[in-house]
């Protein structure tokens, strides 16, 4: 490790902290708010989707008409996505003339999107039309973020509404907030990111593969496409589908250092913002700074881990030169803590610790800022969870920002915990005794199944970044991994959506000396231990058979 | 008293009992109310079969025969540990019942029916006979007095030896089953069907059978529930992830990570913490007439209190003398004392102790005087004496000058003046007068409990609010509130606005305690979360109530708090503890798991423990003593202390999360050390 | 719930027109007028104005004379530019430990006057396959065989290196890298193509 590499780490992170405030008081503004900003602006727009699309923005939804909209909405954009792919031949924007998608690879892919898991079993310079990109895929990246950031905001809502006389009955309307996260947030701040990276080399064109003729002569097909529009949005919405195979790793993707830190800021932005929105909503900032903390150490301790482990094996294999190990490492953590999924290096071949870090970030719930509107969801669960521990000791039933956490919260909080392991271990452990299950993997020993353990622990959290040798374009595969990230968008989502939905009515009781506060350095301490425990007893020992085994293994001398 | 009553942690005739129902508590139906001890229960049956098919059929490959014997005996151990923490925990609460309903079963009663009567057992009465006792006879069940008056012996039931009166009609006409009789007759109209009074129904809360969970032990178990299954997850689909690596995993192994995982150590005590819950506060001789009311005791924001009994000693006393001009103090003395000898009200009898503590003043004898007493009557509002020619009254201000005016005395101004202050403090002035001179004021003051403040801040420090509810003018209740240290108070409450503070309170989201005795407080008893009846009261109060206290002594409403908040912080602290054990049983087991296929993992093996078999035993073995040794203090409950929750907070963190962290490494070395040293492994 | 799948499919042609379509075709607009030669693959060309590749993408070198890229796993021979990847080959892969010693000794063997151990990076594949950079350290490792190549002096190879040489971005970003492509056809400039 160097004191540069730290010097990079501080700066990445001192810039994520500067953006934190502003953009969420924006994103306040945006969704709670009366006013919108920039009403001459993006006012019509909105207003225009609205007309367009039918939507009564008057009109608030209870948790199971924001549920219903949501579902309905992920299910038509999946079917899109994958009739888009199986069409791609005979649809205008594919110079390449690329050919239809196979149909189990389609439906991989269009779950993949439409669970901003955005795995890749595809190489997208091979694969995908400039249409299928644009329309299915980036459109994807849009409304798969929204629909996050809108349960994210429908839990707030839950969770920090006081009920009237009569009691709240409804957390907002899942349209209004898709149209306002894309209208306000998400397209604006990627058009202006989308040209930052194209003036550093990112392309943007609709033109032909360009064939060049190199120095020695040889012949060299240089992919081209629309991706710099691709690239702003697949991190900004925590995506991470690249457009080409080896994503931000790719020199087109992701140019120079430069691009590699604005990419790794457009990742944490907004769920680091929405800690801020959150704490805004509850009236008391320091409910989101207490939780904006939990989600930094913990992102310090993997970054530690991580730059550790890949510094002390000097190792740059499916590392890139302009990046250094380094930001190599701080950006497999920030991916991977963010949901995102996005690599500029390959995870596969960091050292086993190495590449234990990301895993585990995924493993841990996508919570150490998560995905856009995922991780704040998915870190309001396990803050339910601790006031519900930790409650306990201070002799009261526990309750969170005024609110009793009871049986039903703790059986949806179950439902959600439950759902991640039983995926995540079920299929691992059946992929890693059949033939066809292993067949797919590009290594041996403890390492293949840590191939195995990431792409189910990628698919499940909705990360998206894989141990990329896995060739997991198979129809097992493909499959069990679409399945895989169906559950751990939509069986977690619905769960989040119910507790909102009982945390709405309840009454608020004033916080007392008595209560147990939500908003320190105490709580930011259960908080992370809660995380970790929960999340390490359960993989554990899954892990233990993976990259902690390959770890001794490794210093063994042992190869596979 | 409640402490008289204590019956040692480790009774020797409870804990034989409880063997017993250790082995009892082992049938399915029963094991199944508890998922994480099934879980445990089906571990333990399905090693035990391994274990046989092992000693019919050796087979090399599986583990050595000592080995899944010693896991399979401690498993059991660790459901029959757990069934015997519940077990004690119900022979305490049930030792405890069962002395309180004891005599009453013994006795008999005089039924009547149709003005005949005729003698029954007791246990055969039923709700709405009526019976008749006599002095010296014990009263056969729980009802009221309909007819007569008597004064009644309850110290069988509170411990307080001075005898009560019991008089049909207002609020002082419950009696409780047990009691004995000391004078008169009285007839009482029994209130409850055999088996259904308030001790029946408190008993069976502790015994199993009608124990129903409460919100909070559900919500928990639900929590529970969920980790064992994650745990399960882990533990099985270890077995297909194991054999990628071609390591051949044995149930008996996968079983013992599993129960070891599981949080059983919680699970286990869980039903023993809340039946403790309840025995403790029946050892402060309070009936909880569910469970649920005692976990909405720790709960509680607001505390209702009734001024009197609870915040002031019940009583007004003398406190201060104070002439007016040109009368010595003792000259006011002498009459004020020679006005209250022969009054029996405990203001009259207050006024002769501070004259005899203050001015040395023996008592006399009225009669040895010649004195003839002149009573209290709601028409004069005065008493005194006439001593000869001398008459010397006491009494409200304007009785006492309206008196001395008839007389043709003169009144001083400044006397008014005395009384406006008096009053305006929250005290009660009374004029004393000998003939037609008024001499003086007694200062009249509600006494506050001593130590009543000190309490009321442990209760602020915990964010409960107090607020005390007095029939006295806003004035008075004020000075009172103030001294006493109560946040909050409500002067001339009547129900209805006690009843409407309950509610406003409750809209806000907070859970409100209060006592109450009389009938008129049974709608705001029914309506508060927690409401404790007095035993005294009336079975209108006593049936509206959540709680009922056999002491009928309403300071017992912060006791009953504390015992809520420490079954909560029971709960949570072993959670924690629970959960916090497990890191070091993986360091335990994964490595003995793993290291025959993978050596260069010792490394993992933080504890050197001896072998990959005695380090999977040494962790069964810690996890089922745990439960043995943790039953103390489940049925104890933490230690509480009344702090803010940040401070209880970081305390219980270091004690039990810390702590369990901690813990299980030192405890599975000693245990493995052990097994070596015993040459087991 | 009729309404609302209604108004779900209606959202997303909406949404999809917007952002799938409109989004694009305006960032490709603007970036065109802006940043053409950036957006369109940052192209460079010879001497002789032939465009021999792009900046950002690598290529594989094997003539002694030039300087050599990095191991790549783009497509069968690496450097294919539309088959990016990374090897995907982890610490205990027999395969990636095999191939770090065969192409070590054969690196050792073709650079004879080469000083100490082949750098890291030369070793390594990066996780494109497409690298246009090597270290510097990589560079001057290389000096001897290039200069030896060419005929020329080893120092008047080196100073073309040093010019080659990227700092760090901001003087902390990254790492500090040479182009290869880039030096390579400043080596042709300077002193004039092999082929």
């Amino acid at each position: 490790m160097t004191a540069n590499g730290w010097l990079q780490i501080l700066v990445f992170f001192a810039l994520v902290v500067a953006v934190t405030a502003p953009l969420g008081a924006y994103m306040f503004r945006v969704f709670e708010g009366r006013h919108q900003p920039l009403p001459r602006l993006l006012g019509p727009v909105e207003r225009a989707l609205y007309r367009l699309g039918g939507v009564d923005r008057t009109r608030e939804q209870t948790w199971v008409e924001y549920t219903v909209a949501l579902l309905v909405f992920s299910a038509a954009g999946v079917l899109v996505t994958y009739v888009l792919q199986r069409l791609q031949h005979v649809l205008p924007l594919n110079p390449q003339q690329l050919g239809a998608v196979e149909p189990t690879l389609a439906f991989n892919t269009a779950v993949s999107f439409g669970t901003n898991t955005n795995w890749q079993s595809y190489a997208g310079e091979s694969t995908m039309s400039y249409l299928t990109q644009m329309a299915a895929l980036a459109w994807h990246n849009f409304t798969s973020a929204a629909a996050g950031m809108g349960v994210a905001l429908a839990v707030a809502r839950g969770l920090t509404r006081r009920p009237g006389p009569d009691g709240a009955k409804t957390l907002g309307n899942f349209w209004v907030d898709l149209t306002r996260a894309i209208v306000y947030v998400l397209l604006p701040l990627s058009l202006v990111f989308a040209l930052v990276l194209v003036s550093q080399g990112v392309l943007q064109n609709f033109a032909a593969y360009r064939e060049v003729t190199t120095l020695e002569g040889a012949k060299q097909l240089l992919a081209m496409g629309p991706v710099a529009s691709q690239e702003a949005i697949k991190e900004l919405g925590t995506n991470g589908g690249g457009f080409f195979n080896a994503n931000s790793a790719h020199p087109f993707e992701n140019p120079t250092p430069f691009t590699n830190l604005i990419e790794m800021l457009l990742i944490f932005a907004i769920p680091a913002g929405l800690t801020f929105t959150y704490g805004r909503m509850a009236r008391d900032q320091k409910q989101g700074w207490a939780i904006f903390a939990a989600m930094s150490a913990l992102f310090f301790a993997g970054v530690a881990a991580c730059y550790w482990a890949e510094a002390h094996g000097h190792n740059m294999e499916g590392k890139e030169q302009r990046f250094g190990i380094a930001a190599s490492a701080l950006f497999a953590t920030v991916t991977t803590d963010a949901s995102c999924g996005a690599v500029n290096a390959m995870h596969d071949s960091f050292t086993p610790l190495g590449g234990l870090v990301p895993l585990v970030n995924i493993a841990l719930g996508e919570v150490i800022f998560g995905g856009v509107g995922a991780g704040l969801y998915g870190v309001l669960i396990f803050v339910v969870l601790t006031v519900f521990i930790a409650g306990l000791m201070v002799g009261r039933t526990p309750e969170y920002l005024g609110k009793k956490i009871e049986q039903r919260e703790m059986k949806l909080a179950m439902l959600y915990i439950l759902i991640f392991p039983l995926i995540i271990l079920g299929l691992s452990a059946w992929a890693s005794v059949v033939p066809y299950g292993v067949s797919s993997l590009n290594n041996g020993g403890p390492h293949g199944l840590s191939e195995i353990l990431y792409a189910y622990t990628s698919g499940t959290g909705n990360n998206g970044s894989a141990f990329g040798g896995i060739n997991a374009n198979t129809r097992f595969w493909n499959t069990t991994l679409a399945v895989a990230m169906l559950f751990g968008r939509f069986f977690m989502m619905i769960p989040v959506l119910a507790i909102a939905g009982s945390m709405l009515n309840k009454k608020t009781v004033p916080p007392g000396p008595g209560t147990f506060p939500t908003n320190g350095v105490l709580f930011t301490a259960l908080l992370l231990g809660v995380i970790v425990i929960v999340g390490a007893l359960t993989f554990f020992p899954a892990l233990s058979l993976g990259p902690v085994v390959e770890h001794f293994v490794a210093h063994g001398g042992k190869v596979y | 008293m409640a402490t008289d009553k204590q019956v040692s942690l480790f009774d020797p005739s409870i804990m034989r009992r409880a063997v017993g129902d250790s082995f009892g508590k082992l049938h399915p139906r029963l094991l199944a109310k508890n998922p994480v001890m099934f879980v445990v229960g089906v571990g333990s049956v399905l090693t035990t079969a391994l274990l046989i098919r092992d000693l019919v059929a050796r087979s090399p490959e599986h583990a050595p025969l000592w080995f899944t014997s010693a896991v399979t005996v401690w498993l059991w151990f660790t459901v029959l540990f757990a069934n015997f923490a519940e077990a004690v925990a119900e022979g305490r609460g049930k030792a405890q019942a069962a002395s309180l309903r004891k005599m009453r079963q013994e006795s008999t009663a005089r039924r009547l029916i149709g003005g005949r009567e005729e003698s029954v057992p007791a246990s055969q009465l039923r709700k709405g006979d009526e019976v008749v006792v006599e002095a010296g006879q014990l009263i056969p069940g729980d009802g009221e007095v309909i007819e007569g008056i008597a004064s009644v012996d309850e110290s069988a039931i509170t411990g307080e030896s001075a005898p009560v009166i019991r008089e049909s009609g207002g609020d002082r006409s419950s009696v409780t089953g047990g009691t004995k009789v000391l004078s008169d007759r009285i007839v009482v109209r029994i209130g409850a069907d055999p088996g259904q009074s308030f001790l029946d129904r408190m008993i069976a809360l502790v015994e199993g059978a009608s124990r129903q969970k409460t919100p909070n032990e559900i919500a928990l178990h639900i929590l529970l529930v969920g980790l064992t299954l994650v745990f399960l997850f882990a533990c099985v689909t270890l077995v297909p992830l194991a054999l990628y690596s071609e390591i051949k995993l044995s149930a008996t192994v996968i079983v013992a990570l599993l129960v070891c995982l599981i949080p059983t150590t919680i699970g286990g005590l869980l039903s023993a913490i809340g039946i403790a819950g309840m025995d403790r506060l029946l050892r402060k001789n309070v009936i909880a007439m569910s469970g649920r009311a005692v976990e909405a005791a720790g709960d509680v924001d607001v505390l209702l209190l009734d001024k009197t009994g609870t915040i002031t000693l019940g009583n007004r006393m003398a406190t201060e003398l104070i002439p007016v001009e040109g009368v010595t103090l003792e000259e006011l003395a002498d009459s004020a004392q020679l006005a209250s000898l022969a009054d029996e009200t405990p203001e009259g009898r207050s006024i002769v102790v501070l004259v005899k503590e203050r001015h040395k003043l023996r008592g006399r004898n009225l009669h040895d005087l010649g004195a003839q007493f002149i009573p209290f009557s709601a028409h004069t509002r005065m008493s005194g004496c006439d001593l000869g020619a001398r008459q010397i009254r006491k009494g409200a201000v304007e009785a006492v000058i309206a008196h001395v005016e008839r007389h043709g005395g003169q009144v001083p101004v400044q006397i008014r003046r005395d009384a406006d202050t008096i009053a305006a403090a929250g005290a009660t002035p009374l004029a004393v007068s000998d003939g037609a001179r008024i001499l003086g004021i007694i200062e009249l003051k509600d006494v506050v409990k001593s130590g009543i403040q000190e309490r009321f801040a442990r209760f602020r420090a915990m964010g409960i609010r107090t607020v005390m509810i007095t029939g006295d003018n806003p004035r008075t209740a004020q000075a009172i509130a103030k001294e006493a240290g109560v946040d909050d108070f409500l002067a001339e409450a009547t129900p209805e606005a006690k009843m409407r503070l309950i509610k406003d309170e409750q809209q806000k989201g907070k859970l409100v305690a209060m006592t109450g005795d009389g009938t008129n407080d049974a709608p705001a008893l029914a309506q508060a979360d927690v409401g404790v009846a007095m035993n005294s009261g009336t079975q209108a109060a006593k049936e509206a109530g959540n709680m009922v206290d056999l002491d009928s002594n309403p300071t017992k409403l912060l006791e009953v708090v504390e015992v809520g908040k420490q079954l909560l912080m029971t709960r949570g602290s072993l959670t924690t503890f629970s959960i916090a054990n497990d890191v070091a049983k993986y360091f335990a087991i994964l490595p003995a798991m793993f290291m025959g296929a993978f050596p260069d993992i010792a490394p993992l093996n933080v504890m050197h423990l001896a072998s990959p078999f005695s380090a999977i035993l040494s962790a069964v073995i810690f996890n089922a003593l745990i439960i043995i040794l943790l039953i103390p203090l489940a049925l104890r409950g933490v230690k509480y202390r009344p702090l803010g929750a940040a401070h209880l907070l970081r305390r219980s963190l270091l004690v039990y999360g810390v702590g369990g962290v901690v813990a299980p490494f030192v405890g599975i070395k000693l245990i493995d050390l052990c097994l070596v040293a015993v040459g087991a492994v | 719930m009729k309404s609302s799948i209604l108004v779900a499919l209606r959202m997303t042609v909406v949404t999809l027109v917007l952002t799938g379509l409109v989004y694009p075709l305006v960032t490709t607009g603007l970036a065109q007028a802006l940043f053409r030669e950036r957006a369109n693959g940052s192209l460079i060309t010879d001497g002789k104005g032939h465009v021999v590749g792009s900046e950002l993408i690598g290529q594989a070198f094997a003539a002694p004379y030039y300087f050599w890229s990095r191991p790549s796993s783009a497509g069968e021979k690496g450097y294919d530019a539309t088959a990016s990847s990374g090897s995907n080959l982890g610490t205990t892969s027999k395969k990636l430990r095999d191939r770090v010693a065969a192409d070590s000794a054969r690196l050792h063997k073709e650079n004879p006057g080469a000083m100490g151990a082949v750098p890291n990076d030369l070793l390594a594949a990066s996780g494109s396959g497409l690298d246009p950079h090597i270290s510097p350290e990589a560079a001057r490792w290389q000096i001897p065989r290039v200069a030896r190549a060419r005929g020329v002096a080893g120092e008047r190879v080196a100073l073309l290196v040093d010019a080659a040489v990227e700092p760090r971005e901001l003087g902390i970003l990254g790492d500090a890298r040479v182009n290869v492509l880039l030096l390579n056809v400043a080596l042709d400039r300077q002193f004039g193509a092999q082929r």
